[in-house]
């Protein structure tokens, strides 16, 4: 064999590995969803629609679905946007720091903020209760509402829309804003006439991307909407499937291509507007000169700091305050604040201590197999780019864009039968939860490497391959060493993700495969409001500690892999 | 009406100044080309007079209209001042009439009147059928005519040119030269002109100041630069001169003194009334050398290297008492001599650099 056909052969080998792993995870489940919808049981009918049709619970959860997506989506883009505006054009002080704390809602659970939101506005409020405006012992949390859910909604995608917007604005060179300014135009006209126009691409992607999340999302609905009977596609999916088990399977999987449809449609104009680059914006990339607010910026800084303590203060103390108190209603004092509900579920409860365990072990391995993908993976998608490897981008896209709702649903399927030819069976234990991590979040390792290679010079590659190095040890020498900080980002992104994550264990957990989402879960539906509490309280302390262990690396990443670091 | 003055200006980020003391005064319709190494402050100084920025020293006034001190800035908007960027900096949202118009529709003009006014602009950049069509659609030399056709339908007094030229192919920079020197005929208007370019800025402007790491070396005309330069600086940067020590025999008398160039003795043109002084330096081009005739004293050395110009040679001379310094002397064809050859240089000609003349 000689040498020149065996680095071929290594070449083809490796890039036929990576299709054929990426396929597993996102076209082969997707596809099998699809097919059960359009033909269930092996025979093209459209009975499944039928039916999930003519169910008016199918209406009004889709009904609903699109009320709290769309009532969330303009809250999110209000707030988004003016924050963009006022950090990205503005002189405010201390950006950075603000940047990093703006945009913690985005990596913090949905559930976890659910859960401490509830404990803000809830008849016991520690905080409402010292200002006189609890609601009535024995009355209904007021955010167990359709209203709730778009304020929290809201809040946590707020981020999505500043990032996109953020990214947009420094990308504006600063010359189109000065020479406006220069013909003799005020500050408020050069943003309407200049900056708004030019911003439009970027700011409908980042609100198609915030509908699209509002739509999947499961963590919010189901802790604000399960209680006060307000069911959304996500909640009746998981309430169907958990009532009837795989018997409702034919029926879910119509509702889950139904949410996936809706979801497409706000992808494809994200996409859209994304690659709608009609504006060849040319020019230094220097990014404008700050707008000085002059006696605006105190007042302006003060709003700002004043909403970040609103959405992360306030409601996180209180879930810090719930979490120490051993019996739920009694009021925090010195005398009674204990840690008693940390060591009962982190130790004393077998389950939440399984889950602890679990969820650690899933997120870990997840983010390691990732990366060694993303790796190789992205260097065929950075720099051999070609059409066909187009699509296998949009694949492993696929799964982290749609409701992980519907993921779920797509893996059960694939999964609920053991595995042809292996006859092995991960249906019910903790490898199908392994599984639907890796597709679903491969992306988010991805993305960081590929921005990565895309900063790199090509030659250097192209250098080794000159001395004769074949594409492992060029992988192994001279891509791996380039690109490890943008795929440490990687990981630590699917950690985090996957770390505190309930949308696909919601559906995947079986006894023993418990998550510290589904504990939560439990916990909450079952009136451990404290022990939840708990819980929640540890994964927002990893979850900063590790974005704060990131400043760390600084400099030495590609620029916007992490979201929180301005 | 729009005569500029830069008092004393300074500009200090952080630990870093951009800008020492710069003085500067621009006549009413004067063309004013700054020019100097990248870095040297001059995008800073542009910067600074179009209000972009804030000065930390010194004052710029307009005419008698403070523009900027340390206590008060009037914001570019209310400035009145027309810049070109080197990206242009057409808004790619709006058509090509649309841009120009811009400034006219900010100053409240009626559709009309900015009609005709945007028409006249394109008609003198020559671009009237391109009024309805989009940035993106054409080509880098249409851009730069656009950019200027949106500045001077403004009529601004001062217009600021920040390297206009700097994107466009050779070819396109000869054309836009005419088009600057026409513009400024025509209008009169005082005109800044910032370039890394000396041969743009010989071309050009009226008066030329070079900066060299946020200092002013020296205000001058082209040819003023060129045979007297100022500082050291100076007579390297421009016209590729060589600074060497000079030995000054006597004091300079109705512009020349008596001196020797590395053992060569040459009359050099000084500033008139000279004092002889010790350590002095000279500016020495390849013009002002020449191989010695038999019998006419030079500086001994050795020719290093011939490269080919067509034409002629650049022989490149090291003399033996200073053999890291390269001369360059321009031979005819057929080169009298050989790489590696020895030869005596004279020195025919030369200046010597003023002392304590930086401005």
């Amino acid at each position: 064999m000689s040498k020149a056909f065996r680095l071929k052969l290594q070449d083809w080998g490796l890039l036929a590995a990576l299709v054929a792993l990426v396929a597993a995870l996102s076209l082969l489940p997707l596809g099998r969803l699809l097919f059960e919808a359009l033909a269930p049981g092996g025979t093209p009918s459209i009975a499944t629609f039928e039916k999930v049709f003519s169910n008016p619970v199918t209406w009004r959860a889709t009904g609903h679905s699109l009320e709290i997506s769309i009532g969330g989506t303009i809250l999110a883009t209000a707030i988004g946007v003016v924050v963009a505006l006022l950090v990205g054009l503005g002189d405010i002080r201390c950006r950075n720091a603000f940047v990093f704390c703006f945009v913690l809602p985005l990596m913090i659970a949905p559930q976890v903020t659910a859960l401490a939101w509830l404990q803000v506005a809830g008849p016991s409020s520690p905080l409402l209760r010292a200002i006189g405006l609890a609601p009535a012992i024995g009355t209904p949390n007021p955010l167990y509402s359709r209203e709730g859910i778009i304020l929290l909604l809201g809040i946590e995608y707020a981020p999505l829309v500043f990032l996109t917007l953020r990214a947009g604005l420094r990308r504006l060179p600063r010359e189109l804003i000065e020479a406006a300014l220069a013909a003799g135009a005020r500050k408020g006209r050069v943003l309407r006439t200049v900056v708004l126009p030019l911003m439009t691409p970027p700011l409908v992607a980042g609100i198609a991307l915030t509908f699209v999340s509002c739509v999947g999302n499961f963590g919010i609905p189901a802790f604000l909407g399960i209680p006060g009977g307000y069911i959304a596609l996500p909640t009746l999916i998981y309430q169907r499937l958990s009532g009837l088990g795989p018997a409702a399977l034919a029926e879910v999987s119509g509702l889950s291509v139904l949410a996936g449809l809706i979801a497409v449609a706000g992808i494809l104009l994200q996409n859209y507007m994304l690659g709608r680059r009609d504006y060849r914006i040319t020019g230094n990339s220097l990014s404008a000169a700050p707008f000085e607010l002059g006696r605006w910026r105190l007042p302006v800084e003060a709003m700002l700091w004043g909403y970040l303590s609103l959405v992360l203060v306030v409601p996180f103390a209180s879930l810090l305050a719930i979490s120490l108190v051993p019996i739920f209603g009694v009021p925090l004092t010195w005398a009674s604040a204990s840690i008693e509900n940390y060591v009962y579920v982190l130790i004393d409860y077998p389950v939440s201590h399984r889950a602890f365990r679990n969820s650690l072990l899933l997120a870990a391995s997840a983010a390691a197999i990732i990366v060694a993908v993303s790796a190789p993976l992205g260097y065929y998608l950075a720099w051999r780019g070609s059409r066909a490897l187009k699509v296998l981008n949009l694949s492993a896209e696929m799964p982290y864009a749609l409701p992980g709702i519907v993921f779920a649903i797509a893996l059960i399927l694939v999964f609920l039968k053991p595995i042809p030819v292996l006859n092995l069976s991960i249906y019910n234990t903790v490898w199908i939860i392994f599984v639907a991590y890796l597709g679903r979040f491969l992306v988010l390792g991805l993305r960081p490497v590929i921005s990565g290679y895309h900063q790199i010079d090509r030659s250097l590659e192209e250098a080794a391959s000159a001395l004769g190095a074949g594409v492992l040890r060029r992988m192994r020498t001279i891509m791996f060493p380039l690109v490890a900080h943008a795929a440490a980002a990687g990981a630590l992104l699917v950690f985090l993700m996957a770390f505190s994550e309930l949308t696909l264990s919601a559906l995947l957990w079986s006894s023993g495969a418990e998550t510290l989402g589904t504990v939560m879960f439990s916990f909450q539906q079952s009136g451990g409001v404290n022990y939840a509490s708990a819980i929640a309280v540890v994964t927002i302390l990893v979850t900063l500690v590790l974005m704060l262990s990131t400043l760390l690396l600084g400099q030495r990443l590609p620029k916007g892999v992490l979201p929180w670091q301005d | 009406m729009a005569g500029l003055k830069i008092d004393r200006v300074t500009r200090q980020f952080s630990d870093f100044k951009a800008l020492k003391e710069v003085s500067l005064d621009v006549a009413d319709g004067e063309f004013l080309a700054v020019l100097g190494p990248s870095g040297c402050g001059k995008t800073t100084l542009l910067r600074l007079i179009a209000g972009f920025d804030k000065v930390t020293g010194g004052a710029i006034w307009l005419d008698d209209r403070l523009l900027s001190d340390t206590r008060s800035h009037v914001a570019t908007e209310d400035r009145g001042v027309g810049i070109v960027f080197q990206s242009y900096a057409l808004w790619p949202h709006m058509t090509v009439a649309e841009n120009v118009a811009y400034g006219l529709e900010v100053a409240g003009l009626g559709r009309a009147q900015r009609d005709k006014r945007v028409n006249e602009a394109l008609e003198l950049v020559g671009l009237t059928q391109y009024g309805g069509r989009m940035p993106a659609m054409l080509s880098g030399g249409q851009r730069q005519r656009v950019a200027l056709a949106r500045c001077l339908v403004m009529e601004p007094g001062l217009v600021l040119l920040d390297e206009p030229l700097a994107n466009l192919d050779v070819h396109l920079r000869a054309s836009m030269e005419e088009e600057f020197r026409r513009f400024h005929e025509r209008t009169g208007t005082t005109m800044v002109y910032i370039t890394h370019d000396q041969a743009e800025a010989m071309a050009l402007a009226d008066r030329i100041a070079v900066l060299d790491r946020g200092v002013l070396e020296q205000v001058a005309s082209a040819s003023t630069l060129y045979r007297e330069p100022a500082t050291e600086m100076v007579a390297g940067f421009v016209g590729q001169g060589i600074v060497v020590p000079a030995e000054m025999r006597g004091a300079g008398h109705g512009g020349t003194c008596a001196a020797s160039v590395f053992g060569a003795p040459a009359t050099l043109r000084c500033r008139p009334g000279m004092p002889a002084r010790a350590g002095a330096k000279a500016c020495l081009r390849s013009v002002d050398l020449a191989f010695a005739a038999p019998g006419e004293a030079g500086m001994s050395g050795t020719v290093r290297r011939l490269i080919y110009q067509g034409g002629f040679f650049r022989a490149e001379f090291h003399p033996d008492a200073s053999p890291g310094t390269a001369f360059v002397l321009e031979v005819p064809e057929p080169a009298p001599i050989e790489a590696g050859a020895r030869a005596s240089v004279a020195v025919r000609g030369g200046w010597i650099i003023p002392e304590g003349e930086r401005r």
